[in-house]
């Protein structure tokens, strides 16, 4: 709309009033490094809107949480057939590190971070983080194991009662 | 594109408000949009505004928080306490620029 009469400033909704009381719960069930960055690029989305945010790190995305493993986390051909390559291809020795080393590089060159700094950088933005008790206890890991920032091993139960009436995302 | 007054200024803003002329930005506005959003501009302030006006111009759009906490070195914790509740968005206002449209 192009209006040729002044009128009063203007001021952006910043929604603030409409972010109060909102919440966002994602739960991080994989530990593949393509699927690790939805659930963290969404967090800090949220985050950024003013939206309270908690993560729980449950099964395979425990690894995202895991200091001897987060920093680690592979992608492979295998089993998705968006790299429209031949999936004999993927199960070739090597492809795995091959493939891994490439989509961190292309995470790298648009200036989003690695695992261990994107949580980071959502903590610092005051998002939580959560691990799930059931898989530390399969996985014989307990809160030295785990990433700093990870506020405490819980149980689904108490996950659900902490993002009572948040909007839940699973990936 | 809509033409507004802010005193004896006119300033060109999009449909949600933010200033689309960058040239028409001073230093006096700044203080006066911090003042929309109830923002009394301090150093800290006026160090992430420099920045974006000044990245902006290099880059031709306007610096995410993770840019402004990287590359300017105001750690994000920072930002979230000096422009409260939507800091990248709340920032871009304060220093005449379109609200950042990078995801991180």
């Amino acid at each position: 709309m192009t209006t040729t009469e002044s009128m009063p400033l203007v001021v952006p909704d910043f929604g603030d009033h409409a972010t109060v009381g909102r919440k966002l719960a994602i739960i991080c069930s994989k530990g593949n490094l393509d699927m690790a960055y939805p659930g963290m690029i969404l967090a800090n989305a949220a985050l950024g809107e003013g939206v309270e945010t908690h993560l729980f790190f449950t099964f395979w995305g425990f690894d995202m949480i895991t200091k001897s493993r987060m920093n680690d986390l592979k992608f492979t051909m295998l089993g998705n057939t968006a790299t429209h390559l031949p999936q004999g291809l993927g199960g070739m020795p090597g492809m795995t590190a091959m493939a891994t080393h490439q989509l961190k590089k292309q995470i790298q060159d648009i200036g989003v971070p690695d695992v261990p700094e994107f949580l980071e950088q959502i903590v610092a933005s005051g998002g939580h983080l959560w691990a799930c008790r059931m898989s530390a206890e399969m996985m014989h890991l307990d809160e030295s194991d785990l990433y700093e920032e990870v506020e405490g091993i819980i149980s689904a139960a108490d996950f659900i009662e902490k993002t009572d009436g948040a909007q839940i995302i699973f990936i | 594109m809509t033409v507004v007054t802010l005193g004896d200024t006119r300033l060109h803003i999009d449909s949600e408000g933010f200033l689309t002329e960058y040239g028409e930005w001073t230093d006096e506005l700044a203080g006066q949009l911090a003042a929309q959003l109830g923002i009394e501009l301090t150093d800290e302030h006026w160090k992430a505004i420099r920045f974006l006006r000044t990245d902006y111009l290099s880059r031709g759009e306007t610096a995410t928080l993770r840019r402004v906490s990287t590359v300017a070195g105001i750690p994000i914790k920072q930002l979230f306490v000096l422009f409260p509740g939507k800091p990248a968005k709340k920032m871009a206002y304060v220093a005449g620029l379109p609200k950042p449209r990078g995801c991180v």
